[in-house]
């Protein structure tokens, strides 16, 4: 039985959408760039390597809590050892990722743009999906994007160990502090860009101020959530800068760890 | 200066119907409206086509316009390409009465299920106070001018049909959100309303209806997800949850 904008009563056009703009651009552009993150942060865990050039540690790896670790890595000790998975030792990168992962998948922005891009539910506005049934976050495995705000203050937990990896870097490799580097710009500002991300969330932006129903009554926190609010406009654009940051982190760490000249120090 | 614009209007009704071609002479600062109204005066005298404000505020003239939802007296006929041939449509949502005009009865069925707010007991009228912050904030929500272009385009109901009975669609969601940010709404049961009988888990944050929406508000960011929020701390945040039967927060917010 026809269904969608082929349904009884509706006007009778054939086409599913009479769109003439390029609607598909926006969401290649997005299933290139995610799929290209997906399968360089897949290899780069699986590699297990070339993750830690002394002050540097990749944002994939950090903080690195197994006893397979390399010397130095483990900013929290190692209260996990050696794993094995299929006769494999599992990469510490995945013990890890399922977080920022979650984080990144239950995001309120990253849910339109898989959903239009991925599943295509709907590939753009007025272009009729093609799946014959929609039952949206309602049932599982959707439903757990209900639970973002857990993984939003699992990322705060995140966003300071790489600060605190960021700070690190302002030592040498000889371990003496008061040195600053390439390496270090660049984890400076990956851990500024996810702090934007996190504080740009719609699920901090509920928790600043949002679930308030008397903004008069709280002043801190409407001025708190006005400027949450501010961020929050740009949310989608840290979204993407610190996703591609993250990546651009680990790939420069692990140049570094290839070729120690690549880490310039100013001082 | 005018041009010579080539159309194609859709003319039919809920059986039949079909995509007829028009030529058509628009003049300088015109919109799609004023060239409807053009064809319906020298060409196709009993062309249906609901308007009335022509000034973007009444909401009656939503079509399709080169398969995008639109207002026709806010569509300049400049904003094409002389060479483009413009495909008019009715909404594709909901049931086509005959040409260009269509039946949204689905959306009045709707805002009827929604209780209006409750105040205080013992309040009368002239005696509620609001600060301007608090106002602000639902303010946004009541420019809506209910045109439905959102409700068009909104891909939960537009291409399933079978989840109008459960979906109340965005923009009856910024209705109830407007309700539960009232400070002095006493209806308690609005999240669990919105979740459980206007279907706003089905909606996947695809921002449809903040694209289409004339008026530029925030549909998703500004209503559906704090919505979402204010949900997910009743129904699926045990802290939250445990939180609010301990110190009765409800209260307190």
């Amino acid at each position: 039985m026809a269904t969608g904008v082929f349904s009884e009563g509706r006007a009778k056009i054939a086409q599913r959408t009479l769109r003439t703009d390029k609607w598909w651009i926006q969401p290649l552009i997005t299933v290139g760039v995610l799929f290209s993150f997906i399968v360089y942060a897949t290899w780069r865990a699986l590699e297990n390597a070339h993750y830690y050039a002394e002050p540097l540690i990749s944002p994939f790896y950090s903080p690195c809590l197994s006893t397979t670790c390399v010397s130095g890595s483990s900013l929290l000790g190692t209260p996990f050892g050696h794993i094995l998975i299929f006769g494999m030792v599992l990469s510490p990168a995945f013990i890890i990722l399922i977080f920022p992962l979650g984080f990144r998948m239950t995001c309120y922005y990253y849910r339109k743009a898989y959903f239009r891009s991925f599943w295509m539910s709907p590939p753009a506005c007025a272009v009729a999906e093609p799946h014959a049934k929609y039952t949206g976050e309602t049932k599982a495995p959707l439903i757990v994007n209900n639970g973002h705000r857990y993984f939003f203050y699992i990322g705060l937990v995140f966003n300071t160990l790489l600060t605190i990896d960021a700070f690190l870097a302002f030592k040498n490799p000889e371990g003496q502090w008061g040195h600053m580097s390439l390496g270090t710009v660049v984890l400076l500002l990956n851990a500024t860009f996810l702090w934007g991300y996190s504080a740009s969330c719609h699920s901090c932006r509920h928790a600043i101020g949002g679930r308030l129903r008397h903004f008069s009554k709280h002043p801190f926190r409407y001025k708190a959530w006005t400027i949450v609010s501010k961020l929050n406009t740009k949310h989608q654009n840290f979204a993407w800068v610190s996703l591609i940051w993250v990546a651009f982190s680990d790939f420069f760490v692990r140049m570094v760890s290839l070729h120690p000249t690549w880490n310039k120090y100013f001082f | 200066m005018a041009r010579t614009l080539k159309l194609r209007i859709w003319r039919g009704d809920d059986k039949t119907g079909g995509l007829q071609d028009v030529t058509v002479e628009a003049n300088h600062g015109e919109v799609v409206l004023d060239i409807i109204h053009r064809v319906q005066a020298t060409q196709m005298g009993d062309l249906a086509v609901r308007w009335n404000c022509k000034a973007g505020k009444c909401g009656s003239c939503s079509m399709e316009i080169n398969g995008k939802p639109r207002l026709a007296c806010m569509t300049q006929v400049a904003s094409y390409p002389e060479d483009e041939v413009i495909t008019i449509t009715p909404l594709r949502a909901f049931p086509v009465i005959k040409d260009l005009v269509t039946d949204v009865s689905f959306n009045y069925k709707k805002a009827m299920e929604i209780p209006a707010v409750v105040m205080p007991e013992g309040m009368k009228p002239g005696e509620p106070r609001m600060q301007q912050v608090d106002v602000e904030r639902s303010q946004e929500f009541r420019k809506c001018i209910e045109c439905f272009l959102c409700q068009n385009t909104c891909h939960v109901i537009r291409d399933h049909e079978e989840n109008k009975k459960s979906f109340s669609g965005p923009r009856f969601f910024i209705r109830i959100a407007e309700l539960d940010m009232h400070p002095l709404d006493m209806l308690r049961n609005r999240k669990k309303t919105a979740q459980e009988e206007h279907g706003l888990g089905f909606c996947n944050i695809t921002k449809c209806c903040t694209e289409v929406c004339p008026e530029h508000i925030k549909i998703t960011d500004n209503a559906i997800i704090p919505m979402k929020e204010r949900v997910a701390d009743e129904k699926y945040d045990p802290v939250r949850w445990l939180g609010s039967k301990i110190r009765r927060r409800e209260e307190v917010l």
